[in-house]
């Protein structure tokens, strides 16, 4: 397994840990003086040093020192977060997780960033944002109590004790209350506690700064001694009143325990390929589970009925545990497109606000992954092409930033995911031009404007009258189309002239499961997913009978054009007397498909065609039913084209 | 050309470990070690719309995998199921990723090992079967054993998509 493979294990880390530094620096362009962030980001820097030298990568360890360094003296109060020095480090970054995936990054642009971050750094110095003044001594009483692993996990008492007297005079005790007898006692565990009254004319920051890397799973209790010297509040901590002692402690423990956790302090990292395996063993069993179902209802063994309706709860459980299992909060997909909108404001010089909302929203693993590149299109478009410059925002009355929604939230079986802009709206005339150029509508033709709206879906096409840097190239909104249909997933546009554009995606849940309407084809018996299923009507004598030379059916005063699968599936059989339509529809479209029966919703795992099938488009997957048998799940996009098109001639031939 | 070298390897070994099955009375040879499994006939669920060369899935083992019949390749008639009909499990590449895919066969024997030796090329005339889809043929007694080129006969589906492969790219 790739995991045992310890360079490998450490590059893993080492996204993780740059992941998060880009997160903290990102909130720390909201937040300068957040000074939870500041130790967030220098820890992990200094934690990605560390490792990184560990595994062998010294150029990664020796370019980090020099950001470490930086952070150190931001830590240190001697120079200010400014916007240009976590520019600078954002862009030392990238260099970084290129030297710790063991690219080619070259020296020379490393020293450039170098740089970069000196001169933020020194351009800073000149005025350090409060230099910490002498102020007059304090007396604080430290309780120190370390977690019983902590030798075990190398942190060593003494250093830290001697660092705490490199702070001033102290007295140091030890607490031996929690000394096991000594037949109880294990010579690897940290049985000991101190007590310290330390005399420093440091503030209470540098206290908790000697215990930087130890302070989540230790109990650190700093206490002032009253009446010597409370006046004397640390200046860094000036801005803030410092609320009473036990708050302040606790307040430093909270975003550390909160860093902690949002690095997924008890999780299981599992190659996605197992979870593959074990949800396919899981769709066996469920199999299974419904043979032996079987059995035990033809049995008249009451033990046989109750053993199976357990197991069959069970099945349940482990089905529903198993999807679960698979789902990963967005905000993983969301913190991404951060960064993306720091640049994208750097090379366009617009203002951007991005909100996110929705971020807890949990889809399948897979289809989170498979969304990025799609995403990130989409808000590339809406950063270059559908927001103002500043200027032209101002003269047309709004506010100079524009705003970039990206919001999440479920819906049923899918998530809805909307990318929204305030910006100008897409231009029709443009696209109606772009459209008649490349042919796709006849001059003058009259086209609705949901209809005109799609022609930016359609290859090739790009409203951009200059491909810049940023979008106008490589995937177009037509492989963005592709890719979410692909998710069984659909796209919609909704434009207003001057007051900006909202794309709305509609992804299915999971990529493994699917909720389906189970019908009859002939012998065949094949799934329509549920969430297309507008509607289920009978298709009547008389219009099957009118209906020979047109496929269309009148449904509530609108024309639909209906397919008969039993034709195209060309079964040979006789059609059962009863024929029903089921409606099925994509975004503004809808198409009826002719069944023989509708036998009832069922859910099961998605099992993918083979290449040998990969051509025929009508389907996009199968299912193993309950008795075993295997049902073709219908492509109902590929089908409502196919309809439409069929309409299409049908109109076209009169 | 993978497949080039392995001929070399196994002509080196001097012989062939293979499972030999019928179809419409001929005998036909697979590699056993692509052989994942022999199943008795199980339901299948036709693709309407595939090439009929493989025009059905079956489930096996909670997967769906597509199910082949080598007799259309060798313009063979398709014989009544009987008693003795199975099918039998490969894996093998399709397009690039390893594949598990059921062949039909009218009565599975056993496995047993060819000398290449024994082994000649298809030859070029006499024959009515396409020659690029057969790999060798063995002889046993007097008994002639065909070992089809699968890669060929999938890349084609089982001829159904371009007579020669090389004609028909530009």
């Amino acid at each position: 397994m790739s995991l045992d493979d310890p360079v490998e294990t450490f590059r893993q880390e080492a996204r993780d840990l740059l992941e998060q530094i880009e997160t903290d620096l990102l909130d720390m362009e909201h937040r300068p003086g957040d000074r939870a962030l500041v130790d967030a980001v220098f820890r992990g820097l200094h934690t990605l040093k560390g490792s990184g030298a560990m595994f062998g990568f010294e150029a990664l360890a020796a370019f980090t020192h020099h950001c470490e360094t930086a952070f150190d003296r931001v830590r240190k109060g001697e120079v200010a977060a400014t916007p240009e020095l976590v520019s600078a480090v954002l862009a030392a970054q990238d260099h970084m997780r290129a030297l710790a995936e063991g690219g080619e990054a070259s020296q020379a642009e490393g020293e450039a960033l170098l740089a970069a971050l000196r001169r933020a750094v020194e351009g800073e110095g000149a005025a350090p944002v409060t230099a910490p003044e002498a102020a007059a001594a304090t007396v604080w009483n430290i309780r120190i109590k370390l977690p019983a692993d902590a030798l075990v996990n190398g942190t060593r008492p003494l250093p830290l004790l001697d660092e705490l007297r490199g702070l001033g005079p102290c007295e140091v005790s030890a607490i031996i209350d929690e000394v096991p007898t000594l037949e109880a006692l294990t010579p690897a565990e940290c049985h000991l506690g101190w007590n310290v009254v330390l005399t420093t004319e440091h503030p209470r920051s540098a206290i908790e700064d000697v215990f930087i890397f130890v302070i989540d799973e230790m109990i650190l209790e700093i206490e002032e001694v009253a009446g010597a010297g409370a006046e004397n509040d640390a200046p860094a901590l000036a801005e803030d009143a410092p609320p009473p002692v036990e708050i302040a402690a606790r307040a430093v423990k909270e975003p550390a325990a909160e860093a902690k956790a949002s690095r997924g302090g008890d999780t299981v990292r599992v190659p996605a390929e197992r979870l593959d395996e074990l949800m396919d063993r899981v769709g066996e069993l469920v199999i299974a589970q419904s043979r032996l179902e079987q059995v035990a209802a033809n049995s008249a063994e009451p033990s046989l009925r109750a053993v199976s309706e357990e197991i069959e709860r069970l099945a349940a459980e482990l089905r529903n545990t198993m999807m679960v299992v698979r789902m990963v909060p967005i905000a993983q997909l969301f913190g991404r497109f951060r960064r993306l909108i720091h640049d994208l404001a750097r090379d366009t010089g617009k203002a951007i606000e991005f909100i996110t909302e929705g971020e807890t929203t949990e889809l399948d693993k897979t289809v989170i992954e498979r969304l990025a590149d799609p995403l990130i299109h989409l808000i590339r478009n809406a950063a270059d092409h559908g927001l103002e410059t500043p200027e032209a925002r101002a003269a047309a009355g709004k506010a100079k930033t524009g705003v970039i929604t990206l919001a999440a939230r479920q819906a049923g079986a899918e998530v809805v995911i909307t990318i929204a802009d305030d910006g100008q709206g897409i231009d029709r005339d443009r696209v109606r031009r772009k459209a008649e150029d490349a042919g796709l509508v006849a001059p003058g033709a009259t086209v609705s404007d949901q209809e005109l709206l799609q022609f930016i879906f359609h290859p090739g096409f790009s409203t951009a009258q200059a491909v810049t840097n940023l979008s106008g190239r490589g995937v177009g909104m037509d492989v963005v189309k592709r890719t979410i249909e692909g998710l069984r997933g659909s796209i919609e546009v909704t434009s207003q002239p001057g007051e900006g554009s909202t794309i709305s995606l509609r992804i299915p849940l999971t990529l493994a499961i699917i909720d389906g309407l189970l019908v009859r084809v002939g012998q065949g018996r094949y799934v329509i997913p549920l969430g297309a299923v507008e509607e289920c009507v009978e298709l009547s004598v008389e219009q099957d009978l009118r209906s020979t030379g047109r496929s269309l059916m009148t449904l509530r005063d609108r024309l639909v054009p209906f397919i008969r699968l039993r034709e195209l599936f060309a079964t040979g059989m006789a059609p059962d007397p009863h024929q029903k339509v089921v409606v099925v529809s994509t975004g503004q479209e809808r198409v009826g498909l002719v069944v023989d029966q509708i036998l009832g919703d069922h859910q099961t795992v998605i099992k993918s065609l083979s290449g040998f099938h990969a051509d025929v488009a009508t389907f996009s997957g199968a299912t193993i039913l309950g008795d075993g048998g295997v049902a073709l799940i219908l492509d109902v996009s590929h089908l409502v084209a196919a309809g439409q098109r069929q309409d299409a001639q049908m109109r076209a031939a009169g | 050309m993978g497949e080039v070298a392995n001929m070399t390897a196994e002509a080196q070994a001097g012989a062939l470990q293979v499972l030999t099955f019928d179809l419409h009375g001929e005998t036909f040879a697979l590699e056993a070690g692509l052989v994942q499994e022999v199943l008795d006939l199980t339901p299948e669920t036709g693709v309407p719309g595939a090439a009929p060369f493989v025009a059905a899935v079956i489930n096996f083992r909670g997967r769906v995998i597509p199910l082949a019949d080598l007799r259309l390749a060798f313009g063979l008639e398709r014989g009544e199921t009987t008693l003795d009909s199975r099918i039998v499990v490969i894996e093998h590449n399709l397009d690039g990723e390893p594949a598990l895919i059921g062949l039909r066969a009218d009565k599975v024997h056993e496995v047993t090992s060819i000398e290449i030796a024994d082994t000649e090329d298809a030859p070029r005339v006499g024959l009515r079967w396409r020659t690029d889809f057969i790999r060798c043929l063995a002889r046993r007694g007097d008994d002639l054993i065909v070992v089809p080129d699968l890669e060929q006969i999938f890349e084609t589906r089982g001829g159904a998509r371009g007579a020669v492969v090389h004609l028909t790219q530009s």
